[in-house]
This record gives structure tokens, C-alpha cells and sequence, in this order.
């Protein structure tokens, strides 16, 4: 405890000798010299002093507030990684916390000074302005510097494939336990048969005769000579397999399940669900047109300009529990849309994907119509997409799927002007209050088919 | 009870000893089995290793492995933009403005796109000055996906690149010898930045001419108007203002002077307060205009120029000695004294090839100061000069012309010296043909420029002076390919692009402070001060020179007169409705299009009187299976012989005329073997003249032609087409002229709307849209924009010529055209009025299938007539066809298991069966065969499969759409937003389409309309298709 705060005291003097003369120092007392040569003992290990010096935890919030949209720790982005960047800038290029001070606050006056590092990087960065952040004070740099002063985390440990968690161990004592009981149940068996065999020999012995059991028609021979039972059972057995052979045949062609591999691990648990993006954000044509729309990478790239990696514990997570590696497949999309990390290529490689909901050509279905007039949510049709990391079929989407709908689905009415007069008139005609897709004449052939 | 018959093979079996017998009892065949052909290879067989049980095996597996495969549905692969267009939406429309100029037609138009490619063609109504698209502008956007297309620049037989073409043309260019000329030889092309853009060519290279060349000339007209007016174009006309029309060989509801006049003329058409205009025509060839004339003359085209210059005469004075029949005299009287009483109501126009005769019209509408005729607005759309293309032919083969670009124009087969040309090209050091077919022309030149469709091009274009069209590609190019104008910027030096150079073009001399997007957008601009208005501004008087000032009124008239004189019979050659100059004759929408008058597709022929016909022994017969046959003829003009024309008797042909159509016969690359159709008749239009002195002779053989209409007359079913004459419409009640048909009910005559006569009960359709079509006869002149335009709309296929000859058509909207077989369709009702007993019906009704030598023609479009009470839907044993509450017979495909007793069911056989698979099949090698030609489908509509029904759906996609949009937009429908593809395409007004419950829209006011009847309407189908009855202006003066 002492020594944080004679380490604290240190500091605060140093920067104050720091900011005056260091020649000063010579001609100081002998306290402030002791606390120089503190000083000096805390320069060597000065990275981890600085990382005391400010707080890191409001670093890291204030890191994500500004600077993340364009900085990464441990790997360029927009701009340069971060890690223990004062410390280098310090070791490398001599810049103190003064020049950085200035950067951060406004760069680009620092480039029209004609500081010769600071054209330099902004050279290096293709002539990218970094915003400026003049209301982050000394306190806040300080912060954001002290959080990416911090070390590293330490990787993860290797996650063994198979699996050996608590679920695991699990299983194993389960069976175990059941391992133990069919031994138990074995020895119990083979006393019984120890036991009757040493009863029988007892009656041999004895010479007591078991009685002989009457011999009976076997119960099988009993049934084929019964002609009525072989034909109610025949009739049975056709009944059952019409009936499996109809529900077989009732499911060729439709696809409900249907998850193919797609050129792209796209996970709409991560986007949809964790992330909580809007399914519109994406599909917006489901607004407007017949077509949800695949989104076009272009989309894709508002959040993945800056997005270039998972959190590793996503990663972690994709990799033990998906097999598949999430950074690797942006790495994917990069190459589709021709984007080399800092600019686009213009080489694009236009994504294959494959079709999941695929309706037949006589059948014409509207998006909009169900998104944007009855606001139907996707997922009534679409399934818990914001949990499926692989896009499925969730309906079967046959034509007695839709029509159960539209039978007991109410008409979206309300602030709708076109439908005042009908759905005046019509639930009158019906006498209920609510009109159902099917009343308003969405059972009609032509409505779908033409 | 067993039998001992004994049965006979032959005769050879009661010959007991006969050799014969003896043989085949031995012998199952008569001669060997050839099996060496296939098993006499021994040693092949010997050293295969594979085996009989081998064989076995493979054929077994590869079955079992199709079967397995076959259980795994296909993988649909989906691949979204990279970056998507903000413009494009898919599954959304784009519409644009542009224009279709190919040098023969010329609209302002919307372009449909979808997904970013252009499907359909729809009029601009904002630019109704320009004449709504026709039949052939509608189907243009086929063309963009004609597989034959150049597909990049052509040096000879060879591919080359745009840079070699560049550098080659440019260096030839450059090296020609000082004395020659470099000529450009273009289409009509009033494009004010191409004519800068010539000028700074001509500047640069100097010694350079431009040639306009039209292949069917407008030259007499273009020449007197310039004589009168100082302008090289031709008066407007404007038939909206004319109560009176007098036409003297005009076909102006055609291809008249550039076309585009019908809207206005139809307008008046229709009877409003008891009015409507009279429209006299004196013509030789049945022609658009001619059927839906009040009073048609048939004269030959010699005496159509005694008859102009008689009502020259007649009307502004002067006199000239005409010998014209009686009858003909009186008609000419009559017409005389009907314009005389209109005065400046009254309008003549004239198609009589001859500058005498354009003069006389003129003349006679200045005299009249005629409200229609608009001479200071100058139609600029035919600029062809006749002469100048003799003399660079001629030039051409002096050695005189250095260089030759063509740029829209095919002489090689629409010039009637073809041969000459062709001698002179070869003497032409370098010929460059801009196209976008190796065509007849293109494929003799030195390079061929790909150039792109009009839907992928830049262009503006000066339709009428001072009104403004632009043209806007609506695709990028499918094919490396470069319009005209950039390639003429690249010649002058210019790095600009054509876009720009067009904007700058109009922001200094068009747009006069206007702005340039908006005219994009709106892809028109009336100038209001016109550049060229003060041009026209000429007064004849001033010009003392002027020839028009120099012949005194009366003196072209007299001219015309003596002009006039003919030896034998008169060929008058025309343009068909569908194909026109013949440069869409690789579109098969148009080649089945069924041409208004004679209903044959896929032909052209040579139109014969009866009474010719009957001198020259040529028939027509229909044979056992409908088909149409006509004999052959071999027609001599000046010494050119076309053998084999295939002949129609047409009603109403004037004696001593036949006529022939321009377009088809074409036999080059550049079309697929199955348009190659009909007989060429360009090389009769010698000197260009329309009207030719002819031989006609039969020919041996018979032509099989495809047409689709088997009936041409009435019979006096006269409730099938109702028709009346303005007077009775306007002096008797409604029950005289459009009566209800009535049934006896206890012996009380009920009229059959009745609901006490129906069989069935009535839903109550009041609620919700009920969408009615309401069809006014008199306003439909029978054009068939609107037929192309329901093709292009619902993937109608092409099925053929064969096919259409076994009246498998499948058009779903058919123009039915009607003859009288008396004078007049009134005539025919009272001859069948007045039949009693069978031997009278019997020979009477065989006299009234034939129609009569000048008979009166109607046009009735018939569609799916939705019937409320349709017979149809009650007898599919499927229910795949079911009517809608909103009024529409449905028609679900996937349910259709190809009964057709429907079709057989329905009264007005207006179904059509898909006898075959029409698409990706290689025997319909038609655009739905290939991939690019597939492009132009709507995706909104499915295409259909074999063995189902199919027929009109009153575009339920559409009202679908519109229904959509207003429930997106929270708002209630608005009159006039339901459409349906032909009442859209419709620039007449005949088809109005829409909602009967909204009391305030248009068609709930025509339904209750006293001309509005019902087709076919005793039987009770209650139909929501309404026709308006047809009135005709018969009142003489």
C-alpha cells in the first residue's frame, strides 16, 4: 500500500520534473533526489507504470465510444493497432505524450504543421484523416492509453475436440453406474441359474417327476387357421402402409429442413440474434417487392468495413461448437467483395448462394404485401431465424400451410385507408368484427396463381 | 359357339400349291433381317470386351442411378449484386422515357424494366403529340434480344476490336483521294446533334455528302410541301380537329406520312352529343383506313388523281376534265359538297405518290383553311430524298464515292436496283454499314459497326418541329457495340462521350434555359420558340421562283388530271400493320401478328378483287382442316418478275388493282430460317413509286397460307357486333338500336338479364373492386398495338406458322374484322330477317358467308370475356378455373389437366391449349429458345407448360400490383391506376378499363352507356367485358 502511493507521489513529481528542466534535478534535495532515483527504478519498467498511472477500465469504454469504429488492438484496421502504442511511439520514434496529446486532439493540424512523423503515418495510412477528438481532456487520453498499455489476454487454452467438459464426465459416470448394474444384474442371473439347477438336481435325486405341460397349437398356427383374424389383420396392414405411403408421398418436394452448406458460414444467430440487426436492415426489399432480396455484399460491408474480426470468444465458440472458423469466412467475404483491408480492389467475385425457399413458378408470393400491409413478422413464416446459425426451411411452404393462414389470420385494418370501405362493408356482409385473410378473398385460385 | 371361319390373308392362300405361302409359313419376314448391318462387323464384335452381360449391367445401373438421382431436387443457386444499384429494386419496375427511332417508326415511349432489363414497351402519355407506339414500336424490345445480333465489329467475316476498327477507318479515312466524296447514307434521322455532329465531319474531312434514305418514300409529299412551305418535311395534321375527312388514297390510321394520327382521329370517332366526325375514302387496297371509313370508294389509283384534282376542282375552282364512271362522279359530288358545307371542318389528304397531287391536298386545305391541317408545324420523320439515292448509285458506280457509311439503312434489299447498288459498293474503297445485323447490306461492306438496339443508345430527335424526343439507354449494351454518333466523335477528333456532346447540343440550342435531366425524365420538350418555326414561316407569295406560286391553283390539279392514265392493271404497293419496311421481319411477334384486314400471318400476298380473281382463275379455298389455300401468280412489273405470289381474294380491292406488301421476303443471315417469309416486292417499287403498271398471271401450285380468321362475315348475327347509324342513334330510342335479346318466360317475353331468366345465382359483387373493360367499336380502328402489347405483357408464345394454320394460335387478345356480305351490315340483318323455309336458308345463308365486293368492315377485340356466369368453370372437372370476387376468371396452370372442355364450353373460344412445350424447345425455335430471347418474359407471369389452358387473365398481375401499392401506401385506388396491357396500350381510348364500384371512375360511366352491349349476350354469360355499339356517320350531305 505505501509503496502504490510512493509510486504515485514519484510519478506525480516526475512529471512535473518532466514538464520543467530535467537539469533541474540536480539541484534538488535529497528527498526529490530519492524519488528521482525512483523515478529512474520506475522508468525501466515504465510500461507498467504508465499502465498504473491511468485507468483502465474507463480506457476501455471510452477505446470503444471513439476510437474502435477504426482502431483495433492487436491488428490494423483503418488505422494502426493500438497496443502499447505510446511505448513504441516512445521507443521507435521518440514521441512523447505531448505529441500524441496533439495528435489525438486534432491530426490534422499536427500534418499541416508539417510534423514530419505524423505526415509520415498519414502517408502510410493511404491520406486518411483521423478525427479529431479535442473534447477527450488528459485524464480521458490517459485512460484510453493506460487500457492499451494493458497485456494482452493470455490465448485461450486449446480445446480438445472431443470434449471432455463437465457434460462429458458426465456421461461417463452414467455409464459407470449402469456398467455396475448390468454386472449386478448378470451375477443375479447366473445365481437363479445356479439355483435351479441345483433344485433339479435335488429332485433327481429325490426322484420327484415335474409334470409334463399339456403340448399346446402354437399361437401362430392358431392365427393363419383363423381366416377372419388374417383378414382383419391383412386390411390393418394395408390401412398402415397407405397411410405411410401417402404421408411419404405427401412430402416429395417439399423441402421443410431443407439447410444446405452455403459458400459463406453466414450465422444469422450471430447477426439477427446476438446482435439484434433488424431482418429488414438486410432483406429491406421485403418492404417494397415481391423478393426479400439476398442482401448485396455492399450491405454486408457497412458493418464488416470495420467488423475484420469476431470476438475471440465467438470465435472460440464457433470453432468448438460449429467447427467453423467465423474470421476466416469474413476473410471470405473480403475476397468476394474485393476488399484488400483498406480500400476495395474492384476484383469482385459475386457470391453463389444457394436458394433455401424455393417456390414454385406458378406460385406468386409477395413479400411486401405480408411485411409492410398485414406486418407479419418474419419469423412467423421464416421460423427462429435469430437462433439458427445455419439458414434452414423452417415451413414447408405448401400451399395448405399458406391457406391455413390466411384462414385464421386477421386483416391488418388499422390506419390503412384502402381497406376502410371494404372491410366496412364485408364484415358487415360476414357479421364479424375482424376479417380473416380468407374473407377478404385470399383464398381466391388467381390471387397466387397466374 | 366356336366358329370355322376361316380368314384369308390373301388371295394366294387359295392357291394351294403356292410357293408364296409355302415361304411365309416358314419364314416370319418376307425378306431377310438385315442384322449384318449392325452384327456383321465379326471382328469388332469378337474383340470387344464388353459383353452381352456387361451391356446388361451398365443399362441397369445407369437406370438405378437416374432413378436415384432423380430423387434429389435441384440445387438453386441465387447471386445477389456486389454492389446493388440504388435504382434497382428486385422484383420492382423502373420505368423510362425514351424513344424508338429506326428510322421507319418513331414514338415516344416508357421502357418497363425489371432487374434492369427492358421487357416491355408502354406509351408515353405525356407526349401525345408524337403519336402513340404502334403495333411494331411495342414489339421493338424483342429486337434488343435477337440472337442474330452483331455481337462486336466486323471486318469482313471477321471479329475485330473497336480499337482496330478505329485505327483501320481512320487511316483509310484520311488516305482517300481528294476527289472523291465520302458519303452518309442514314435513315431518316431528325436528330439536331447527329446533323452538328455530320457537319464538324464534313468540316474536318470535307467533300463529304449526306443522303437521306427512306426505303418507302415520302418523297412526293416531302417535295411539294418544300416547294410550298420552304422546309423539306410535311404538314401536320391534327384529325381531333376535323369533322369532315375526305382521305383520296391515305392510309393515315397506317404508316400515312410517318403514322401517329390515329389517336386524334379516333377521338372524334366516338359519338359525343350526338356528333362524331364523317370520313370519306376513296382508296385501290383495303386498307386500316379504309375500313374504318363511313364511306369507302374502291378506284384505281388513276382515278384516285382524277378524283383529287375533280375535288380540287370543285372546291377551290378551276376546272378539269376528268372521264371518271357515273357513280364514281356522284361520290366525288357528294364528298365535294359535304367539304363544302364543313369549310374549315373539313380535311383532304392524299397518299397518292406524286407532287401534283401532295400539292392539290395542300392547296385544297389552305383553301379551306382547314382546322386539321397544320402546315406550320412540320412533321420531320420522312426526310428520304429519292433522287439523291439514284444519283449516289449512280455516283457509286462512276468511282466517284471514296467512302460509304451507312448508318439504318439496308438498300441492298429495299432498293429496287439492288444489283446496281451492289456493283456499286464493290467499287467503293471503303463501306462501313452501322447495324446491328449482318444483314443483306452489312455483310457486302468492308467493316460492319455493331451498333446498338434504340432501348441501349443516346439519341434525340426532332419528331415534329419543336417538339423535342430524347432518347436514354435503358440497358447497358449486351454486345460490344457503339452507336453511330460516338463513333462519328471519335472520327472528328472529339474524346467527348455522346451524352455529353447531346446535353451540350441541347443546353445551347434546345433546351433554352430548360433543364436537361427533366427532359430525360420526361423524354420529350416542347420547345415553346422553335429554332426551325421561323423556317416554316414562309410566305408563298413573297417567292417568285417558287414553283407552288409559279402553277397557280388549278394548274396542279390539271397537271394531276392528265397525269392520270392507265394501261391494264395497277400494283399498289403498301406496308403491312405489323411488319412495315421489313427491318423488324426477324421479330416473331410481328410475323404472327395477324395482319388487321386479311387475319394471315406470317405472309405476305398479292390482294385480288373477285372479280379479278375470277377472270384469272385464281381461288382461295379452304380445306379440310380450315386452312386457308390461294393459288399462285407470277406478277411482272417492267420487265421484273416476282414468281409465285401467293394470292388473297380481298373484298373491297378495286377492280383492276392488286396490291402486294413491302417487308417480307427476306432471305439473309441475318434472319432465322423460319421468318424467312413471303415474297420480296422492293424491286417492283421502281422509282419509287408505289403504283405500277402490272402483269398478273397464275401460276401452277397452291399456297398454304396461316390464317387465322376462317369466317369473314356475320351472317346478320348482327348481336355480335351492334352496330348503328348516327342518325338512328340520335333520333330513336335506345331499344330500337340496342335491344336487349329477350326470352318467353310463361309466355312473357323477359329480357335476359333478367335475374327471373337466369339459371344461376347472382354473387353479390358489390363489394370490393369489380373490374369491367369497356370496348367502344367506334373508337377501335383495329390497329393492334394492343395485341402485341398483351403479348409482350403475359409470355404469350410464338407458335408458328404451321401451327397457326391448325388455328392453334395462342394470342389471347385477337382482333376479329368483319365484312358485310351486303353494302352494309344493316343489309345483311334484314336479307336474314327476311329468309323463310329451308330452301331459302339454305341458299341465302350460303350467299351471305361470302362477303360483298365493297363491303362494310368492323373491328371487335375479343378476350376472355370474364364471364359472371361462365360456362367454363362449370364444366372443369379439376376446378382449375374459378371466377373472383373482383370479377376475373381465374385460371390456375398448375391445376389444369388439359381436358379442354373449357375451350369446347366456352361461347366465344377465346382459350388457348398448349398443344406443345412453346419454350426451350428447339421445334419453337422462336425467342423463347434461347437465353437472350428469354430475357424479354415477364417474371410476373408464369409461362405456361404443354397440356394446359390458357387465356386472358384481365392482367391480374397488374391489378394486383396497383392493389398493392395503394394498401403499402394506406390510400384508396384512384380512377384511371387499373390498367390492364391492352387497354394501357390503347393510345385510341377504345379500351377503358376499371372498377365499376367506384362510382366516379370512367367505366362504371361506360357500363351504364347506351351503346354499351354485351357480346353474345342471350346466352347469359353475363360477361364483365362491355362493348360499346358501333355508330356509323352515314348521313350524306
Amino acid at each position: 500500500m505505501t509503496l502504490v502511493i510512493f509510486m504515485k507521489k514519484s510519478y506525480q513529481s516526475l512529471e512535473e520534473n518532466s514538464t520543467k528542466n530535467m537539469k533541474q534535478v540536480i539541484y534538488r534535495n535529497l528527498t526529490s533526489q530519492i524519488l528521482s532515483l525512483g523515478f529512474i527504478l520506475l522508468l525501466t519498467f515504465s510500461t507498467s507504470l504508465n499502465a498504473q498511472e491511468g485507468d483502465p477500465a474507463n480506457g476501455k469504454s471510452l477505446f470503444n465510444a471513439n476510437c474502435a469504429a477504426c482502431h483495433k488492438l492487436d491488428a490494423p484496421m483503418t488505422g494502426p493497432a493500438l497496443r502499447n502504442v505510446e511505448a513504441r511511439l516512445y521507443d521507435e520514434e521518440g514521441l512523447d505524450r505531448e505529441w500524441l496529446n496533439a495528435w489525438i486532439r486534432n491530426s490534422s493540424a499536427l500534418i499541416k504543421a508539417g510534423d514530419a512523423y505524423a505526415n509520415k503515418i498519414y502517408a502510410e495510412w493511404n491520406n486518411t484523416n483521423m478525427n479529431a477528438f479535442p473534447q477527450l481532456s488528459d485524464q480521458d487520453i490517459s485512460d484510453i492509453l493506460a487500457y492499451t498499455a494493458e497485456p494482452p489476454p493470455p490465448p485461450p487454452p486449446p480445446t480438445d475436440p472431443t470434449g471432455t467438459d463437465a457434460t462429458a464426465g458426465s456421461g461417463v459416470s452414467n455409464n459407470l453406474i449402469l456398467g455396475a448394474l448390468a454386472v449386478l444384474f448378470g451375477l443375479l442371473a447366473m445365481a437363479l441359474i445356479l439355483v435351479k439347477r441345483t433344485l433339479n438336481r435335488f429332485a433327481e435325486a429325490k426322484g420327484i417327476e415335474a409334470v409334463a405341460e399339456v403340448k399346446r397349437k402354437p399361437i401362430w398356427k392358431a392365427f393363419v387357421e383363423n381366416q377372419f383374424l388374417v383378414l382383419v389383420t391383412a386390411i390393418f396392414f394395408l390401412l398402415a402402409s397407405g397411410y405411410f405411403v401417402y404421408g411419404y408421398l405427401m412430402q416429395v418436394g417439399i423441402d421443410q429442413g431443407y439447410e444446405p452448406v452455403q459458400p459463406i458460414h453466414y450465422s444469422h444467430r450471430i447477426h439477427a440474434g446476438d446482435n439484434g440487426i433488424d431482418c429488414k436492415y438486410c432483406h429491406s426489399s421485403a418492404r417494397v417487392s415481391k423478393h426479400s432480396g439476398i442482401p448485396s455484399l455492399n450491405i454486408c460491408m457497412n458493418c464488416h468495413k470495420s467488423i475484420n474480426q469476431v470476438a475471440d470468444a465467438t470465435q472460440q465458440e464457433g470453432i468448438r461448437e460449429y467447427g467453423v472458423d467465423y474470421n476466416a469466412e469474413i476473410q471470405k467475404l473480403y475476397e468476394a467483395v474485393g476488399w484488400d483491408g483498406r480500400a476495395y480492389t474492384g476484383e469482385t467475385k459475386p457470391v453463389k448462394w444457394i436458394r433455401i425457399h424455393n417456390l414454385p413458378d406458378f406460385a406468386y408470393f409477395n413479400h411486401s404485401q405480408h411485411v409492410s400491409v398485414a406486418g407479419v413478422e418474419c419469423q412467423t413464416c421464416h421460423g427462429p431465424v435469430e437462433e439458427m446459425e445455419i439458414m434452414y426451411q423452417h415451413s414447408p411452404l405448401t400451399m395448405g400451410w399458406c391457406i391455413n393462414c390466411h384462414r385464421e389470420t386477421n386483416v391488418k385494418v388499422k390506419d390503412n385507408e384502402y381497406y376502410t370501405k371494404i372491410h366496412e362493408e364485408l364484415s358487415k356482409k360476414y357479421g364479424v368484427e375482424q376479417l380473416t385473410a380468407a374473407q377478404m378473398g385470399g383464398l381466391e385460385c388467381g390471387k397466387c396463381h397466374y | 359357339m366356336s366358329s370355322n371361319k376361316k380368314y384369308w390373308k390373301s388371295v394366294e392362300e387359295l392357291n394351294d400349291n403356292s410357293s408364296i405361302v409355302e415361304t411365309l409359313q416358314q419364314n416370319e419376314f418376307v425378306e431377310e433381317i438385315p442384322t449384318d448391318e449392325f452384327l456383321g462387323d465379326k471382328q469388332a464384335l469378337e474383340s470387344s470386351s464388353t459383353s452381352r452381360r456387361d451391356f446388361l449391367k451398365y443399362v441397369g445401373f445407369s437406370t438405378a442411378a437416374a432413378t436415384f438421382a432423380a430423387c434429389e431436387g435441384p440445387v438453386i443457386k441465387s447471386i445477389p449484386y456486389v454492389v446493388q444499384p440504388t435504382e434497382i429494386i428486385p422484383g420492382v419496375a423502373n420505368y423510362y422515357a425514351t424513344t424508338i427511332a429506326n428510322g421507319y417508326d418513331f414514338a415516344s415511349v416508357l421502357v418497363k424494366t425489371r432487374e434492369g432489363r427492358p421487357i416491355k414497351i408502354e406509351n408515353n402519355t405525356d407526349a401525345a403529340t408524337n403519336g402513340m407506339a404502334n403495333a411494331r414500336v411495342h414489339a421493338s424490345v424483342l429486337g434488343l434480344y435477337d440472337s442474330k445480333r452483331v455481337k462486336s465489329p466486323m471486318k469482313g467475316e471477321e471479329a475485330i476490336s473497336w480499337d482496330a476498327f478505329m485505327s483501320e477507318t481512320t487511316s483509310k479515312l484520311n488516305g482517300l483521294a481528294d476527289d472523291k466524296h465520302i458519303v452518309f447514307l442514314t435513315s431518316t434521322l431528325p436528330s439536331p446533334s447527329t446533323h452538328k455532329l455530320v457537319a464538324e465531319f464534313a468540316e474536318k474531312y470535307g467533300n463529304v455528302k449526306h443522303v437521306t434514305y427512306d426505303a418507302i418514300s415520302e418523297s412526293a409529299a416531302l417535295d411539294a410541301y418544300e416547294a410550298k412551305y420552304g422546309k423539306r418535311g410535311m404538314a401536320n395534321y391534327d384529325f381531333s380537329k376535323a369533322k369532315t375527312i375526305v382521305s383520296v388514297g391515305a392510309d393515315f390510321l397506317g404508316d400515312w406520312q410517318g403514322g401517329g394520327f390515329e389517336s386524334g382521329y379516333a377521338s372524334k370517332r366516338i359519338p359525343d352529343h350526338g356528333k362524331m366526325s364523317r370520313h370519306i375514302q376513296f382508296e385501290s387496297n383495303m386498307s386500316l383506313t379504309g375500313a374504318n371509313a363511313d364511306k369507302r370508294i374502291p378506284i384505281t389509283p388513276s382515278q384516285q388523281k382524277k378524283v383529287l384534282a375533280l375535288l380540287s376542282s370543285k372546291i377551290v375552282g378551276g376546272a378539269v376534265s376528268v372521264d371518271l364512271p357515273q357513280n364514281i362522279l356522284n361520290a366525288v359530288q357528294k364528298a365535294a359538297n359535304e367539304i363544302n358545307t364543313a369549310g374549315s371542318n373539313a380535311v383532304v389528304v392524299t397518299g397518292i405518290q406524286d407532287v401534283n397531287a401532295q400539292t392539290v391536298a395542300l392547296e385544297i386545305n389552305e383553301h379551306l383553311s382547314s382546322k386539321a391541317f397544320d402546315p406550320k408545324t412540320t412533321i420531320l420523320t420522312r426526310q428520304g430524298n429519292d433522287k439523291a439515292v439514284m444519283q449516289l448509285v449512280a455516283d457509286m458506280n462512276a468511282g466517284k464515292v471514296g467512302a460509304l457509311i451507312m448508318n439504318g439503312v439496308n438498300p441492298m434489299y429495299t432498293l429496287p436496283n439492288a444489283s446496281e447498288f451492289k456493283e456499286g459498293l464493290a467499287k467503293v474503297d471503303l463501306s462501313i454499314a452501322f447495324s446491328m445485323k449482318s444483314d443483306e447490306t452489312s455483310s457486302n461492306c468492308n467493316f460492319i459497326a455493331a451498333a446498338p438496339h434504340n432501348l441501349e443508345s443516346w439519341g434525340d430527335f426532332e419528331l415534329k418541329s419543336g417538339h423535342y424526343s430524347m432518347m436514354q439507354p435503358t440497358i447497358r449494351p449486351l454486345f460490344d457495340t457503339k452507336q453511330f454518333q460516338e463513333v462519328l466523335l471519335a472520327w472528328n477528333g472529339n474524346t467527348m462521350s455522346y451524352r455529353d456532346y447531346l446535353k451540350d447540343v441541347w443546353t445551347t440550342d434546345i433546351l433554352n434555359g430548360a433543364s436537361f435531366n427533366k427532359a430525360v425524365q420526361d423524354g420529350v420538350f416542347v420547345s415553346s420558340a422553335s429554332s426551325t418555326d421561323s423556317e416554316t414561316e414562309v410566305d408563298t407569295t413573297s417567292e417568285g421562283d417558287d414553283t407552288a406560286s409559279e402553277t397557280p391553283n388549278g394548274n396542279a390539279a390539271r397537271a394531276l388530271a392528265s397525269s392520270a392514265s392507265a394501261n391494264g392493271m395497277e400494283l399498289v404497293l403498301y406496308a403491312k400493320t405489323g411488319m412495315g419496311d421489313g427491318q423488324q421481319a426477324n421479330n416473331p411477334w410481328l410475323q404472327e401478328f395477324p395482319d388487321p384486314i386479311t387475319r394471315t400471318t406470317w405472309d405476305n400476298y398479292l390482294t385480288v378483287s373477285r372479280a379479278d380473281a375470277e377472270a384469272k382463275g385464281l381461288v382461295n379455298e379452304n380445306v379440310a382442316n380450315g386452312g386457308l389455300n390461294g393459288s399462285y401468280a407470277n406478277v411482272t412489273v417492267n420487265g421484273v418478275t416476282i414468281e409465285n405470289v401467293p394470292v388473297i381474294i380481298q373484298p373491297g380491292q378495286a377492280k383492276g388493282t392488286v396490291g402486294l406488301a413491302f417487308g417480307y421476303g427476306r432471305t439473309s443471315d441475318a434472319l432465322k430460317k423460319e421468318m424467312q417469309t413471303g415474297v420480296n416486292a422492293y424491286p417492283l417499287y421502281q422509282n419509287f413509286n408505289a403504283v405500277q403498271e402490272v402483269t398478273v398471271e397464275k401460276a401452277s401450285g397452291m399456297h398454304e397460307f396461316a390464317c387465322v380468321q376462317l369466317h369473314n362475315t356475320l351472317m346478320g348475327r348482327g348481336d355480335i357486333i351492334k352496330e348503328t347509324t348516327l342518325e338512328i342513334f340520335n333520333t330513336k330510342d335506345k331499344h330500337v338500336w340496342n335491344k336487349v335479346p329477350e326470352v318467353s318466360l310463361n309466355h312473357v317475353e323477359t329480357p335476359v338479364t333478367s335475374p327471373d331468366v337466369d339459371l344461376w345465382e347472382e354473387f353479390d359483387r358489390s363489394i370490393g373492386h369489380h373490374f369491367n373493360l369497356s370496348i367502344d367499336l367506334n373508337a377501335c380502328t383495329g390497329c393492334g398495338a394492343c395485341v402485341i402489347a398483351c403479348h409482350a405483357e403475359n409470355n404469350v408464345p410464338v407458335v408458328g406458322k404451321t401451327e397457326m394454320r391448325r388455328s392453334r394460335d395462342m394470342h389471347w387478345l385477337r382482333i376479329d374484322r368483319y365484312y358485310s356480305s351486303q353494302e352494309s351490315f344493316e343489309g345483311d340483318n334484314t336479307k336474314k330477317e327476311n329468309i323463310s323455309g329451308l330452301g331459302s336458308s339454305l341458299s341465302e345463308f350460303g350467299e351471305m358467308e361470302s362477303p360483298a365486293d365493297n363491303p362494310q368492315v368492323a373491328f371487335q377485340p375479343v378476350m376472355c370475356q370474364h364471364c359472371n356466369h361462365a360456362p367454363c368453370e362449370t364444366v372443369c372437372p379439376v376446378a382449375a378455373t374459378a371466377h373472383g370476387r373482383q370479377g376475373q376468371n381465374h385460371m390456375a396452370y398448375n391445376r389444369c389437366v388439359g381436358t379442354r372442355y373449357c375451350a369446347n364450353n366456352c361461347p366465344y373460344k377465346v382459350r388457348r391449349f398448349n398443344w406443345f412445350l412453346y419454350n426451350k424447345n428447339d421445334e419453337f425455335d422462336y425467342y423463347m429458345n434461347d437465353d437472350l430471347g428469354r430475357m424479354v418474359l415477364n417474371p410476373d407471369v408464369t409461362v405456361r407448360s404443354r397440356g394446359v389452358m390458357e387465356k386472358c387473365s384481365m392482367c391480374i398481375q397488374k391489378t394486383q400490383k396497383t392493389i398493392l401499392d395503394a394498401k403499402r401506401e394506406g390510400r384508396p385506388v384512384k380512377d384511371g391506376e387499373f390498367q390492364t396491357a391492352c387497354s394501357a396500350a390503347c393510345g385510341n381510348g377504345a379500351m377503358v378499363f376499371g372498377d365499376i364500384n367506384d362510382e366516379s371512375s370512367k367505366i362504371a360511366e361506360l357500363k351504364e352507356d347506351n351503346r354499351a352491349y354485351h357480346l353474345l349476350e342471350h346466352v347469359g354469360t353475363k360477361p364483365n367485358v362491355v362493348y360499346q355499339t358501333k355508330v356509323r356517320n352515314t348521313a350524306e350531305a
